[in-house]
């Protein structure tokens, strides 16, 4: 799961990081009275969203009086933000932050990552922060640092003076430097992160070393041991997304016409690559799970059909364990009970597949039957014209 | 011959009374796997599916021999699962749960290479896999038993269902696997591609290789250095997750687009340079598979 920037700021407070000071986090909705604005300002103020580029895309505001940070806050709250990283959509601003503002002498990249390939955690570093790392490590390979981490002994003192001394943390910030980068390796371990960010780590010009932004992404697989995490919205999925995840399916919504249900997260994937092939485009990754029951299937018609986009449907299950022909009186039975008002094309193949496809084709109920995935595909396609 | 399960291998079933242990274990039984013991701490000393019940990997191994260990124990447990049964000396470990948290999955990979470094033999297959299979001999998991056929094709994939698929188009073209591991969609994961084309290269039985890949990760680019320094066997190549938006989990946990990493365009030009065969349709596969070794045996045929 993705945690906002002021989440991960209320769990960085925890450890010590440190940050500027926060004066509040509004809601849609919420009274911009409710910002607590002590001391002399500037204020900066933060659009909540999940995605980078926000500073670019008008998300991210400095305001000099009290008046000017309400006002601000109002305009922002509801605003919609296309950043580089929407894929064009564009994210509501449904949360706000306002915290301190300071004069910035650097900019510091720093993250903990886990690195797959050497199934460990590492940090990644640059002594040029701000910008995007992708752009840095595509441009300047050479200026970004890794140091593996020992997911048991943590981050080690040793080498975490050799990254301040590589980064040239100046003396003065020197401790805190270290104290952070162990940290935040804590912060990772302890939340079951596969992310934690900060992008950028500073040192103003009054001379403090301070985490400006804080990302978290947690380990969706983990939750059983993070009550207080799991208990919090999960701010990326959308409203369908949340419901399927309630009754145990896998969808992800997307922009395409054609509904897709299928069996296993692999055939799934290539499901919607084959229908790009054949030259549409789908409404929904969604994955019924292994067991394909009636009530699950019945459910995944019903979360398919939720999608005002859908033209069609693409049913493409490989029966293994699960015959073909229970599969197919599910889809029978299922379609008894959500009324399907688009075209149904249904791709079965494996265990029991010829009782299967006879009990569809003598089931009175217009479906489009198909024998390889390519096919259906193309079947799919042409009836979401 | 095949590899890592044979006739020879006795399978101990790790959460053996549970609902998916049970299920499970019973339709290898029937497929004609030995399996020789079940694990349920609490449940030692009855009987189920026929077969002893014990409290540890260490009694099992120690009253039966098992030498291959299946395990259906669930997240929070499972991790704990595979490294009792490494340290009872199990050479083969096939993990099938799905949902374990990734840095339990990092603690027992540091533990399982401590154990090699030290001279011990084990593999660990998966998690979140559907198991392996040696057709004919002893199948070790969740697929479908009867898709399968004896043969020279070595399979290899990240997704379950999609190596069904696989599998069932290179029987329908009256060809068979020698040994198919499905080596699981998590991000830290025991035997990687590399290490299933090592032991289908050095197997006498295959001919050529079916590679099922998916977004997320750098395994599949690491597969492409191999095929191109060490492979002299055909490898068939599909990857998984084309149209996948990016930065967003696609079923699998491994199965992301981070950042400009694991994207589908840098796995198949790798995958392409090394001279692996890549088809786009998935629905083609068997058939590429088919065309190629007809082919070989048809030269080879000439030569003689």
């Amino acid at each position: 799961m993705k945690l906002l920037e002021y989440e991960g700021k209320e769990i960085f407070e925890r450890y010590g990081i440190p940050m500027l000071k926060r004066h509040g986090v509004l809601k849609i909705g919420d009274s911009t009275e409710h910002l607590k604005l002590d001391g002399a300002g500037p204020w900066i103020v933060k659009a909540q969203v999940l995605a980078g580029g926000r500073g670019k895309a008008g998300g991210v505001k400095l305001a000099k009086t009290q008046a000017e940070a309400r006002e601000i806050t109002g305009k922002m709250l509801g605003m919609k933000l296309v950043t580089h990283q929407t894929q064009g959509r564009a994210l509501t601003v449904e949360e706000v932050l306002v915290e301190d503002a300071c004069a910035i002498a650097r900019e510091i990249y720093i993250s903990v990552v886990l690195d797959r390939k050497e199934a460990r955690p590492a940090i990644i570093a640059s002594a040029e922060g701000g910008m995007s790392i992708e752009e840095l490590a595509a441009s300047h390979p050479e200026k970004i640092l890794k140091v593996p981490v020992d997911i048991e002994a943590g981050l080690l003192d040793y080498q975490a003076r050799q990254l301040a001394f590589d980064l040239k943390i100046p003396q003065k910030n020197f401790s805190a430097f270290t104290a952070l980068a162990k940290q935040l390796v804590h912060v990772f371990i302890d939340m079951d992160a596969s992310l934690v960010e900060v992008n950028p780590l500073i040192i103003s010009q009054d001379g403090r070393l301070l985490a400006i932004d804080a990302k978290i992404v947690t380990d969706d697989n983990a939750m059983f041991r993070h009550k207080d995490q799991a208990a919090k919205p999960d701010h990326e999925a959308s409203e369908i997304e949340k419901e399927a995840k309630a009754i145990g399916i896998n969808y992800i919504g997307l922009d395409g016409d054609i509904g897709c249900m299928v069996n296993g997260a692999g055939l799934a994937m290539a499901t919607l690559d084959t229908v790009k092939m054949a030259g549409g485009d789908a409404a929904n990754f969604l994955d019924v799970g292994g067991g394909a029951s009636v009530d699950q299937i019945t459910r995944a018609f019903q979360i398919i059909l939720k999608d005002p986009k859908v033209k069609a449907v693409l049913v493409n299950i490989f029966g293994g364990i699960m015959k073909c022909d229970n599969i197919a009186a599910g889809v029978v039975e299922a379609s008894k009970k959500v009324k399907i008002g688009v075209p149904l094309v249904v791709r079965l193949e494996g265990t029991n597949v010829k009782e299967g496809k006879a009990i569809l084709a003598g089931s009175g109920i217009k479906i489009e039957q198909a024998d390889s995935l390519w096919e259906a595909a193309q079947k799919a396609v042409a009836a979401a014209r | 011959m095949s590899i890592l399960l044979n006739k020879r291998t006795k399978l101990i079933v790790h959460g053996f009374t549970g609902a998916q242990g049970s299920f499970h274990a019973q339709q290898c039984i029937e497929y004609g796997s030995n399996v020789v013991a079940g694990m349920t701490p609490g449940k030692g000393g009855t009987e189920h599916l026929g077969r002893p019940v014990f409290n540890t990997v260490r009694d099992a191994v120690k009253e039966t021999g098992g030498n291959a260990s299946l395990i259906f124990v669930p997240p929070p447990y499972a991790a704990d699962s595979i490294l009792e049964a490494a340290d009872a000396g199990v050479k083969v470990i096939i993990c099938i749960t799905e949902g374990i948290p990734v840095l339990d999955m990092v603690r027992v990979k540091k533990r399982l290479n401590a154990l090699r470094a030290a001279g011990r033999d084990v593999t660990l297959v998966g998690p979140n896999c559907p198991g392996v299979i040696t057709p004919g001999e002893c199948k070790a998991g969740i697929m479908p038993g009867y898709i399968h056929k004896k043969g020279s094709v070595g399979v290899v994939s990240r997704s379950g269902t999609l190596t069904y698929e696989a599998v069932w188009q290179v029987t329908s073209q009256g060809l068979g696997q020698s040994t198919v591991i499905g080596i699981g969609g998590d991000p830290v994961q025991g035997m990687n591609f590399v290490d299933a084309l090592k032991l289908f290269q050095a197997d006498k039985q295959t001919e050529a290789v079916i590679m099922i890949g998916e977004i997320g990760g750098s395994a599949e680019e690491d597969a492409a250095a191999y095929i191109k320094q060490e492979m002299t066997k055909p490898v068939f190549c599909f990857v998984a997750g084309k149209t996948a938006p990016p930065g967003r989990r696609m079923g699998h946990a491994g199965a992301i687009v981070e950042g400009n990493a694991g994207t589908h365009a840098s796995k198949v030009e790798a995958l392409k340079k090394a001279g692996a065969k890549v088809v786009d349709n998935l629905s083609e596969i068997g058939a590429a598979v088919a065309a190629a070794l007809k082919h070989r045996t048809k030269t080879r045929a000439a030569r003689k």
